[in-house]
């Protein structure tokens, strides 16, 4: 360095220092803010994606005519999601539906807030702690009938807690689907849980038996023909069907749907 | 284009690799590179950053007092990691899922920092930006090369086309358990530099 920089000097430096901090600053706040609203839409675009998804409505969403219809892939989703899905909020001890801003509501914030969640006394799931309400899905039919129930459930996997959706039959005991949206699991093993071979296992089982316990398992080397509570497990991939397994369980049982589904069994849901 | 110009954008790509010969940003290389498309994806975030801290960086360069170089150094790849982040989630919601946490740690890249400090404090700004993109064509193309293989014979795909169908989906292919995981790619890496050394002898560093 032949000639000294003016801002060499101590007053020079912090000067220095403070302006990039301002520009970078503001690049990045014009970045968050500016982009916002195409973020916030890509989000609830997914979600409302795989609510369809679970409930067997993506192919009426994706098909020619309706994206025709609707301008575009995206448009139609949102329509359909909008023409077909009713969001309830619940409150999950006591099963009754709630009055609460079912698009503001947030389950990851609501889960680490300790006035809003609970720490389950049987943590199967792995959860830590769970939200004190849920937004559950109704997805009615052409005809206006309640058609399928879709329930956010989320669970510890392999490497990190594997968040979905499970859809059940107005019977609330027939599966329709069981769709993950959010999993760090390893690709080609765990993550072959959104393989749609995978996922095609799950229509028609019953998620109770007849004395109405909790049924449903996964069955490491592949489920008897005609067992309607037992699915394939994931090969190489023991510990993600385990954790889907205990998902599945914790959500339907006392501290999670539980109450919900015994209420809406009853008929005491309107 | 000039000489000058082409030994920035193309020399990193083979006679000064960035992973192959300067082993730098293997970290990334390992994680992103299970599919094609993230491998990209990722490729063009890397060019991004690295070509706009080095335009930056090099802009300022007279004026950045040596004693806090590395942290406005910092400061400036942060931001822009942010910015690339932020367009991804608007733009690419899909592929940001996948890849947000990588693209964070475009910070921690070293061949970004390496290029601010070896290149972009020294010379003009136009030649640095040059040489940001040529990096990040260097580091691409050994990502693309390894993605190509981890998801050819890992997931039997090429950019998420089947190419040979999997046992688990009613086919006849075996993916291999090996290439889905990460560490596989050292593998690859290590291949990759033995073959560019094999043909450039003059890269075999000496004893």
């Amino acid at each position: 360095m032949s000639k000294t920089k003016k801002t060499e000097t101590v007053a020079g430096t912090l000067i220095f220092v403070l302006i990039i901090c301002l520009v970078c600053a503001a690049l990045v706040s014009v970045a968050a803010v500016g982009l916002k609203p195409l973020q916030t839409a890509n989000k609830l675009l997914d979600k409302q994606t795989k609510i369809l998804e679970a409930s067997n409505l993506l192919a009426v969403a994706l098909k020619p005519e309706n994206i025709k219809v609707a301008g575009s892939e995206d448009k139609s989703i949102v329509s359909t999601y909008e023409k077909y899905v009713v969001a309830k909020m619940i409150d999950l001890d006591s099963g009754a539906i709630i009055d609460g801003d079912v698009n503001a509501f947030d389950e990851r914030k609501a889960a680490r807030d300790v006035t809003q969640s609970i720490k389950p006394k049987n943590d199967m799931a792995g959860i830590n702690r769970r939200a004190n309400s849920a937004v559950v899905y109704l997805v009615k039919n052409e005809q206006g009938q309640l058609n399928t129930i879709v329930l956010p459930i989320l669970g510890m996997g392999l490497w990190d807690l594997m968040y979905g959706f499970v859809g059940l039959e107005a019977d609330l005991n027939t599966v329709s689907s069981v769709v993950y949206s959010d999993l760090k699991e390893t690709p080609g093993l765990g993550a072959e849980v959104l393989n749609p071979r995978w996922k095609a296992l799950w229509p028609g089982k019953k998620m109770f038996n007849e004395q109405g316990d909790i049924a449903i398992k996964i069955v490491k080397g592949g489920a008897k023909q005609g067992d309607i509570h037992g699915v394939d497990a994931l090969s190489g991939a023991t510990l993600t069907s385990n954790g889907v397994e205990h998902t599945l369980h914790f959500w339907l049982g006392a501290e999670g749907y539980g109450p919900f589904i015994s209420k809406f069994k009853d008929g005491g849901l309107d | 284009m000039s000489s000058d110009t082409k030994k920035a954008l193309f020399g990193p790509v083979i006679d000064n690799n960035p992973i192959a010969l300067q082993v730098l940003g293997v970290c990334s290389a390992l994680a992103v590179t299970s599919s094609m498309a993230n491998a990209l994806v990722m490729t063009l975030a890397v060019m991004v950053v690295t070509a706009f801290s080095n335009f930056f960086i090099s802009v300022i360069r007279n004026q950045i007092p040596s004693s806090v170089r590395i942290i406005v150094q910092m400061a400036i790849i942060a931001s822009l990691v942010i910015v690339v982040d932020q367009v991804l989630k608007a733009f690419s919601y899909q592929l940001s899922k996948e890849l947000s946490v990588f693209i964070g740690l475009i910070i921690t890249n070293c061949i970004v920092m390496g290029r601010a400090e070896a290149f972009a404090m020294k010379e003009k700004p136009g030649i640095s930006f040059i040489d940001g993109l040529g990096n990040g064509l260097g580091y691409g193309a050994v990502l693309m090369v390894v993605a190509f293989f981890r998801e050819l014979f890992g997931f039997g795909t090429i950019f998420g086309m089947e190419v040979f169908q999997l046992v688990q989906n009613g086919g006849w292919y075996q993916g291999n358990g090996l290439l889905v995981l990460p560490f596989s790619s050292f593998f690859i890496i290590g291949l990759i530099i033995w073959a560019i050394r094999q043909w450039k002898p003059e890269q075999v560093e000496k004893d």
